[in-house]
């Protein structure tokens, strides 16, 4: 497969303005400007792009929900909170390649009718912020962005704005609420963003990665695009793998592959020798995956879902037979405990319940009857709550006790 | 009250916060990054800081102090010269974070929340920062650090000052 994310990761300097115009950087833009909006967001509809954060919507249709006569001002936020755990792959292309995030801005920029862009970045992303912040000054100074782009008639300013530690403000509502300078509260949908959402107005926030997407897309046509991945999940993905494997890190692959394929030739396989116990296959808050199950699974949407897992972030979670399951789920359910935003009672109380039961069995005090209450909270928390907070919570929960119960029985007794 | 209190930024650092409010449509929208304007120089979030904030964007006090505490990297107390922050997550548990955490405090001579008594260090535990594939890792004052192993902290710990 051709590599689209990826291609200059290993390029000396990538991140700096010459290296990747040597790339063919920024040469979609051409192609951009001679077409209407429309057209381009045809041509992303064709291509079959989902969104990369982790709900997989289509791409293109949602920045067909944008009003037809928005009147202006039109937003466009870029999701770079990058928070979920086991992902790490939007650092990897703010790093690497931040020219191809800031044309994908611009391509969805135009295509929406946003004149100005908010990147809100995650406030631990020190780094990424200053090479990100570095690379946009350059694309000022040459005419990538401001005024007139390339003579063309269209400006575009980009604004960083940093978070300050908050799982939550990765929640498309919350990042709104928090760049609007409030706590990063989710608001109840509908209204959605893209008709009411950054200070009240028409807003699409895509994630880093859908966005680094869009050059390909525009210069080499939706066709290139979705010849790769499978019939409805189209193109490629960064997975970033994590755990005990060989060879931990971000790797792009076209949508479709095996999940041991991955595991074995992309990460080196197992390390130490040792044997597969399970797989988070989307981040901490899709369902695990036992071995059994990983075996004939593939890395895409529809796949993964016929396995009651999804694809998620494509944050990669890889545990061996040493692993202590009910000692990792305690884990899991303390990171929730502590990032919920607690405005919704099942949510806030749920996630004390299950903190304080995986608290008493992980401890040896286990009561008779934990197991099936741990489950019990978990259904009360799914589908009630103003964002999906809760269920992100719950599906792991449910997931491990269900799978790997005999593990937790033998704690309990 | 806004003219006897004792905190203010920096001379650029009030021309940022000019510029930070023309840059939204709502200044209120400038206090993220005002925080952390005041955070950078300060090291710090004081009463005294957030007041001086609430002025410069005219809001009230209460607004500011009801955004700041919501989000964890602002901090409401000194702390020592570096901040030490390991993750314990998912993959970093995984990988031996716990191990690495009682590694620092025995060597630090202090719990997590907690300064050495010269000042020099602070050490906490925070969520997943991102950097998973470098699992076990650590961020100090906002730098990253993976695949750490104890000759590798001893070595870190000693290039700070
Ligand atoms: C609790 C929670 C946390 C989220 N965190 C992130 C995140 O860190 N990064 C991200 O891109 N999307 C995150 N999302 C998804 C966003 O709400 C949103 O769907 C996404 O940014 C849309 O971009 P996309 O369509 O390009 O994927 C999160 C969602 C929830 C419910
Ligand atoms: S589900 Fe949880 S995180 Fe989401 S809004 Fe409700 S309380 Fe907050
Ligand atoms: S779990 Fe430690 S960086 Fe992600």
């Amino acid at each position: 497969m051709e590599q689209i994310l990826t291609q200059n990761f290993k390029v000396l300097n990538a991140c700096r303005l010459n290296a990747y115009l040597g790339r063919e950087g920024y040469k979609s833009l051409h192609k951009l400007f001679s077409q209407q909006s429309s057209q381009i967001i045809e041509e992303v509809k064709k291509s079959g792009l989902r969104g990369r954060g982790g709900a997989g919507f289509p791409t293109g249709m949602k920045w067909g929900f944008i009003p037809k006569d928005p009147g202006s001002p039109v937003y466009l936020c870029v999701n770079a909170d990058e928070g979920e755990p086991g992902t790490f792959k939007d650092r990897a292309l703010l790093e690497k390649d931040p020219h191809r995030l800031i044309e994908g801005i611009i391509i969805a920029a135009y295509a929406i009718g946003a004149r100005e862009a908010f990147v809100y970045i995650r406030g631990e992303f020190y780094r990424p912020y200053k090479i990100l912040e570095a690379a946009v000054s350059e694309a000022y100074a040459n005419n990538f962005l401001g005024k007139n782009i390339l003579g063309r008639g269209f400006d575009l300013d980009i604004y960083i704005h940093r978070g300050a530690g908050a799982y939550i403000c990765g929640e498309e509502t919350s990042l709104i609420s928090s760049i609007e300078g409030k706590r990063g509260y989710p608001k109840i949908k509908p209204p959605f963003p893209a008709v009411k959402g950054l200070f009240g107005r028409p807003t699409i926030v895509n994630n880093v990665e859908t966005l680094a997407a869009l050059p390909f897309i525009i210069s080499n046509g939706a066709a290139a695009y979705a010849a790769i991945g499978t019939e409805k999940s189209k193109g490629s993905k960064l997975i970033s793998v994590s755990g005990h494997v060989a060879r931990p890190g971000v790797y792009e692959i076209p949508l479709g592959l095996p999940l041991i394929t991955f595991i074995n030739e992309y990460a080196g396989g197992i390390r130490n020798g040792k044997r597969l116990k399970a797989v988070i296959p989307g981040g901490s808050s899709v369902p695990v995956l036992t071995s059994l199950e990983a075996k004939d699974v593939l890395l895409d949407y529809e796949s993964l879902a016929s396995k009651g897992t999804m694809l998620g972030s494509g944050g990669m979670i890889v545990m061996d037979e040493s692993v202590d399951m009910v000692k990792a789920l305690k884990v899991l359910v303390d990171f929730y405990h502590h990032e919920s935003c607690g405005q919704c009672t099942p949510c806030r109380e749920g996630s004390g319940w299950l903190k304080k039961i995986m608290d008493r069995i992980e401890s040896g005090h286990g009561r008779d009857g934990d197991l099936d209450l741990l489950i019990n909270v978990s259904d009360n928390m799914m589908g009630k709550t103003i964002c999906v907070f809760a269920d992100a919570m719950a599906m792991p929960v449910k997931s491990f006790v269900t799978k790997f119960r005999k593990e937790f029985e033998d704690k309990i007794n | 009250m806004t003219d006897d209190m004792n905190f203010t930024l920096s001379k650029e650092g009030e021309e940022k916060i000019g510029t930070l409010l023309k840059r939204y449509p709502s200044t209120r929208a400038a206090l993220l990054p005002a925080l952390w304007l005041v955070q950078d120089e300060a090291g710090w979030i004081s009463d005294e800081a957030a007041e001086y904030v609430a002025a410069k964007l005219d809001l009230p006090a209460a607004e500011v102090y009801g955004t700041l505490t919501f989000y964890t990297m602002f901090n409401r107390r000194k702390l020592g010269r570096h901040h030490i922050e390991v993750c314990t997550n998912i993959c970093c548990w995984l990988k031996g974070s716990e191990e690495i955490l009682t590694y620092l405090k025995a060597k630090l001579g202090i719990n997590e929340g907690e300064t050495t008594e010269d000042g020099k260090f602070t050490l906490s535990t925070v969520e997943c920062l991102g950097a998973c594939g470098e699992a076990p890792m650590m961020m100090v004052d906002l730098e990253y650090y993976g695949d750490l192993t104890h000759d590798k902290i001893d070595e870190i710990l000693k290039s700070l000052n």
